[in-house]
């Protein structure tokens, strides 16, 4: 059998189409007939030193393969297939797998550490395989190098797979200072050390309590900046990630040591090897990330129950930063603007400068002004390019006041830097800082206006004239063009734009039709640009729009003409119809929120929505998002005549409720059925019995990603909003759903904020859905059927009050609720509401908000509770 | 382990058009939820304030209907469909918006005799002097109309939605109907009942309910402070009290901050409904209304009182008194002969 496996496993990696399927068939076959005998097996095989390489390898991966998968709900059998083997099979198995650590061969070893620690990740939250940590600890100091490697390696994934809270203090405090002994200056095997500064990595998020103790925190911070010393590049980039996430997960504790981290960290950026530097810049740029967020969250008024205070490192270190950040901008390397994957000192310097000045704003204005007058105007590119970069970077951050005088200068600068610099790389940045101008410092918002009517033309010639130049330069003007139209957004009934909107909407078209649009996603970027520009487009200019209408619909023909396509050309065409579908959206969400212009464009109704179903058609089990958000716009503008277009549209639209993998489809999709709901009010209910079915189905799924469970809810209340007393033959499927995932909701104790914000948005979507069925029922004979509902939703709405961690959100949806289960159950429920919390407290906590939703919601709530009860 | 990447997107917007394309789409489609929800909240104001021009009950609605007295007004006004709410109504002109806002108000009747249960269902209230109207605030301005439907003033106030200035309510379905008395020497608008708040509509409440939420409602928007750039008129609200006998007498004879013509009394139980009903009613003697009996420029009750009378459509006629009181019917042939008439006859005391 052991002799089999070997030869199963080098031929399933066989050159050889025929013998390789044919070894995959014999591994799975094994697999399915004896589960355990195929792990022990391979287990075996890793184990064996005189096994080859390449079968023992093989046998790892497909090991770790049986312990784990990508998708939550695959990774959740494999789990539970695991915990239930034999307890002798998995005890031989590990068996196996902590004697290859000792393995002379380093790819064993490694292989072995990784389904160590998928075991451990499995086991240890079940509190199984107690002894694990131990025996990888008892006499580390005594094993030869290479197991020792091998031990902290396995540490390492271990922490990555386990999260903290499985794992004692007792543990943890070993595991540590194993680790940290690993790193440690005098220990002479640089593998070792290595390992030992990667499983750090890993292991921080587990030091909690060793980095409050000073004395602790102090050692291990001491043996980090040790490592960034070593002579070993590998072991001082492992040091500096340490250091960054130090950075993030410890940000409050850092105070002691900014000043060695400093002289360290500029060092690394001027002399060492560029991974070791782009770390090192890293570093600063996540310190920014963290104070970036502190400040926006408590608006700089820092108050002492806040949970971290902002130390303003930056601010502090400004002085010697910028001027290291700003050297860093000049080692630019030739061609990196066309280059789509480049990353290099220049860009993450430039990166962090532009962070920087988010963080300190005003401040840094100063301090860069000087590198720019000094490098703008000198003949080497490079001296230009780095000049404008920095321009570029601190636009966001400073106060407009700060900075309006100096950009008006710059602008005329710009504007011919982008028409005449004769270097490529000088031009794209030129046209990027326009953008950033733009985006920052112009539009309703801003005091002074950057662009005026004596500047406007010569800059919108400007930018249609570097459409024409190489794709990046092009790019980027488009991208200008695109800040530029965002800044008219809300600028009235006549836009400065009006007088060049055909010549602008013309030179993209012209620009998608490049025939190298394709490179530095250019053709994305000329119909984004005709996306904003529609958006911000005003009513002068509503004909114009509405001409594009054809214009685009023939493009989005074109694209369903070719046939036989490669998987190469269907990609390209899939992506093109994304543009397309996206651009038509734009078109009819502006068209269609004006009646003149909805009504003019509806003439064009029944081919848009030909075409859409035709995109549809061209893939088999997708459908496509753009098309379908399309869609949505499209119901909303016709309003009850989209009836026409259910019966074909519908097998689409179930199509997009079934598809779990790409859950943005699916999550796009439910929101089309509350605009077809509210289009079609009660011409829907025919249709209603589908989509029921396959809501209830998503909600069920432990495959679909949970953030399309919330709409979901929603979409429950749209649909009872349209369909009315109809809704009653689902409540027997929709309430029991509605009820647990309310009780799930309820409460969030001790979750951190990402669970919170999602269970605000679960709570929401529970919410609107009980408003739309209740709404939906007002007035009907039907209504006492809602009543035994009534209990249960009022402890709802209670229990969420007294959390006291609802958004204003949930908060205005909770207490619009309320209103509606009054309106509709009037004096049947007038003692239940009575006798709650939500009717009182909750209620004048509502009245008196700012927030004038809430406070509108609240007013409804009370004349619907007092109706109720005064009966 | 491998190194682990720090690229950051470079000269990149944070937000993708793409994210921009659905986030606009979740935002008009939370807004649509909203208008919708809305919409449901308020359908009930829309389909009450269409009483008076809606000849048979909307079945699924509990509507108490009131008899329309002049039932040929609706054949007459092709233009007066039945769709109409008072936001639309808000946009009639001329004759039609005057014959659709005169039928808006509720009418009490003379008070001939003492109700049951007086003191427990009832409430009165001193009625100010001056011009019965119906005031309503829509779409940032505020419009108030005389019984005869006829525009007395078209004013900012600081009632929801009642001037540009200040729309707070961000919704433009949001509009307030009030039942008012305008007092001339104090420009007031005494407010003496709310048919709709913000929308909602009060048409359906007793009117225990209704004067509640009056009192509470009312100070909150600023509409009872004193006039300013967007806020014309002053509104004040009337003391009401229950019908036992210190309330009476408090009513009867407390001082007020305006001039009294009579009392109102309310059924605490009924509904506001519009034209006549006896759910509401009216009293006016020598001690709380000055223009009961007709005096001369001396003070002295002259020895003969003048009555207005007014010849209905229908052929009935009546005092032009608020409320008027049917005298009888004019036949058809009189009435052709004399097509506008107005009769003045001596009345005994």
């Amino acid at each position: 059998m052991a002799m089999e496996v070997t030869q199963v496993l080098l031929n399933a990696q066989s050159i050889d189409g025929t013998v390789r399927k044919h070894a995959e068939d014999s591994l799975k076959q094994f697999q399915e007939q004896n589960l355990p005998g195929f792990l022990l097996s391979l287990s075996g095989e890793l184990a064996n030193d005189d096994k080859p390489i390449d079968s023992r390898k093989l046998a790892g991966l497909i090991l770790k393969n049986a312990l784990d998968a990508k998708e939550q709900h695959r990774k959740f059998e494999l789990v539970q297939r695991w915990l239930s083997l034999d307890v002798n099979v998995k005890t031989q198995i590990k068996a196996c797998l902590l004697k290859t650590l000792t393995s002379p061969v380093p790819d064993a070893r490694s292989t072995a550490s990784q389904v160590i620690a998928k075991i451990a990740g499995i086991e240890l939250p079940q509190k199984q395989w107690p002894e694990l940590i131990g025996s990888l600890l008892s006499n580390i100091h005594q094993l030869p190098a290479h197991v020792k490697q091998a031990t902290l390696e396995t540490l390492g994934y271990l922490c990555e797979e386990v999260s903290p809270d499985v794992v004692d203090q007792d543990h943890v405090n070993k595991i540590l200072t194993a680790v940290v002994q690993g790193m440690n200056a005098n220990e002479g095997n640089n593998d070792v050390r290595l390992a030992a500064t990667r499983a750090l990595y890993n292991a921080l998020s587990f030091a909690q309590a060793n980095f409050s103790n000073d004395m602790e925190r102090d050692y291990i911070m001491r043996v980090v900046c040790e490592a960034t010393q070593s002579t070993d590049l590998k072991i001082r980039q492992a040091a500096f990630e340490c250091l960054v996430s130090i950075s993030s997960t410890y940000y409050e504790k850092l105070a002691p040591y900014m000043q060695d981290i400093y002289s360290i960290t500029a060092k690394a950026v001027r002399e060492d090897e560029e991974p070791v530097a782009l770390q090192a810049i890293e570093f600063w740029s996540s310190i920014c990330d963290e104070e970036i967020d502190i400040l926006e969250e408590y608006g700089g008024d820092f108050t002492g129950d806040s949970d971290i205070p902002c130390f303003y490192f930056i601010k502090q270190a400004l002085p010697a930063l910028v001027p290291m950040l700003l050297e860093t901008l000049l080692k630019q390397e030739e061609d990196q603007d066309q280059d789509e994957g480049a990353w290099n000192i220049a860009m993450a310097g430039g990166t962090c400068l532009g962070l920087v000045a988010r963080t300190v704003g005003d401040d840094i204005v100063p301090l860069v002004i000087p590198f720019i007058e000094e490098n703008i105007t000198k003949p080497d590119w490079r001296q230009r390019e780095a000049a404008t970069y920095a321009f570029g970077s601190i636009l966001e951050g400073p106060s407009p006041d700060k900075l309006v005088h100096v950009v008006n200068v710059a602008l005329t600068f710009m504007l011919n830097a982008l028409t005449k610099d004769p270097n490529n790389h000088v031009k794209d940045t030129s046209a990027w800082t326009l953008g950033r101008i733009f985006e920052f410092l112009h539009g309703s918002t801003i005091d002074t206006p950057i662009i005026t009517p004596a500047n406007c033309q010569q800059i919108i010639t400007v930018l249609l004239q570097s459409m024409k130049d190489a794709p990046n330069v092009a790019e980027k003007a488009c991208g200008a063009l695109y800040f530029l139209a965002q800044g008219y957004e809300d600028v009235g009934p006549s836009s400065p734009l009006t007088p060049f909107f055909q010549e602008i909407v013309q030179s993209l078209l012209t620009v998608t039709h490049r025939e190298d649009a394709g490179e530095s996603r250019l053709r994305t970027a000329a119909y984004e640009t005709l996306n904003e520009v529609v958006r911000s487009s005003t009513d002068e200019t509503a004909p114009m729009v509405l001409q594009l209408v054809p214009v685009i619909m023939m493009e989005l023909h074109k694209t369903l003409e070719g046939q036989k396509l490669s998987s190469d050309e269907r990609e390209k065409q899939s992506e093109l119809q994304g543009l397309l579908c996206g651009c038509l959206q734009v078109i009819i969400q502006k068209l269609g929120s004006a009646e003149p212009t909805k009504y003019v464009f509806m003439q064009y109704a029944d081919q848009i929505m030909g075409l859409f179903l035709r995109v549809f058609a061209c893939r088999s089990a997708t459908v496509h998002e753009e098309a379908m958000l399309a869609i949505g716009a499209l119901a909303y503008a016709t309003g009850p005549d989209f009836a026409k277009y259910m019966p074909e549209f519908y097998k689409y639209l179930e199509m997009g409720l079934q598809n779990f993998e790409e859950y943005q489809v699916c999550a796009v999709t439910v929101g089309v059925v509350g605009d077809i709901c509210r289009a079609l009010e009660e011409k829907i209910l025919p249709y209603c019995d589908g989509i029921m079915t396959q809501l209830l189905k998503d909600l069920s799924s432990n495959q679909l990603h949970r953030s399309v469970k919330p709409p979901i809810f929603s979409c429950f209340g749209d649909i009872a909003l349209a369909i009315g007393e109809n809704f009653e033959k689902y409540l027997m499927y929709a309430m029991p759903m509605l009820q647990s995932a309310a009780d799930l909701s309820a409460h969030t104790s001790g979750a951190d904020d990402d669970m919170t914000e999602y269970t605000n948005s679960l709570r929401n979507g529970i919410l609107e859905a009980y408003s739309g069925i209740f709404q939906g029922f007002k007035n009907s004979p039907k209504t006492q059927l809602l009543i035994p509902y009534a209990p249960h939703i009022l402890q709802f709405l209670d229990s969420i009050y007294m959390e006291k961690d609802m958004d204003e959100v949930v908060m205005k949806t909770a207490i619009g609720l309320l209103g509606d289960l009054a309106d509709t159950l009037g004096s049947n429920a007038g003692s239940l509401i009575q006798q709650s919390l939500s009717s009182k407290d909750f209620l004048n906590e509502c009245l008196s908000s700012d927030d004038h939703m809430i406070k509108e919601s609240a007013e409804w709530a009370k004349l619907a509770i007092s109706k109720a009860i005064s009966v | 382990m491998a190194p682990h990447d720090v690229r950051r997107p470079f000269k990149r917007p944070a937000i993708s058009d793409q994210q921009r394309r659905r986030d606009l789409s979740l935002l008009r489609q939370a807004q649509n939820r909203r208008d919708a929800q809305h919409q449901a909240r308020c359908l009930a104001s829309s389909v009450l304030s269409l009483q008076s021009q809606t000849p048979e009950p909307v079945p699924e609605f509990e509507i108490e209907l009131v008899e329309e007295p002049e039932s040929q007004s609706e054949e007459e006004s092709g233009t007066l469909t039945k769709d109409l709410d008072v936001r639309q109504a808000s946009k009639l002109k001329g004759a039609e918006a005057r014959k659709w806002f005169a039928a808006q108000l509720m009418l009490p009747e003379w008070m001939i005799d003492i109700p049951d249960r007086l003191t427990h269902d009832w409430y009165v209230l001193a009625r100010p002097a001056g011009k019965r109207c119906i005031v309503v605030s829509s779409n940032g301005t505020t419009v108030s109309r005389l019984r005869n439907g006829s525009v007395l003033h078209h004013f900012p106030s600081a009632l929801p939605c009642g001037a540009r200035s200040r729309d707070q309510s961000g919704s433009s379905q949001s509009y307030c109907i009030l039942d008012c008395i305008f007092h001339e020497s104090d420009q007031t608008y005494y407010v003496i009942d709310m048919a709709c708040w913000r929308g909602y509509s009060l048409y359906d409440c007793t009117a225990e309910f209704r004067f509640f939420w009056l009192n509470s409602k009312l100070a909150e928007t600023g509409a009872c402070d004193s006039p300013s750039r967007y806020h014309k008129f002053r509104f004040s609200s009337v003391p009401v009290f229950n019908c036992d006998q210190s309330g009476l007498y408090a009513a009867y004879t407390g001082v007020v901050s305006y001039v009294k013509d009579g009392l109102l009394f309310y059924n605490k139980h009924a509904h506001y409904q519009t034209g006549n009903t006896p759910l509401a009613l009216v009293w006016k003697d020598e001690h709380c209304s000055q223009y009961v009996i007709d005096t001369d420029s001396k003070g002295d009750i002259p020895s003969q009182q003048q009555v207005v009378l007014e010849l209905q459509d229908d052929g009935k006629l009546s005092t032009s008194d608020d409320p008027a009181v049917n005298f009888g019917c004019l036949d058809r042939e009189f009435i052709q002969k004399v097509c506008f008439i107005v009769i003045i006859i001596n009345a005994w005391i």
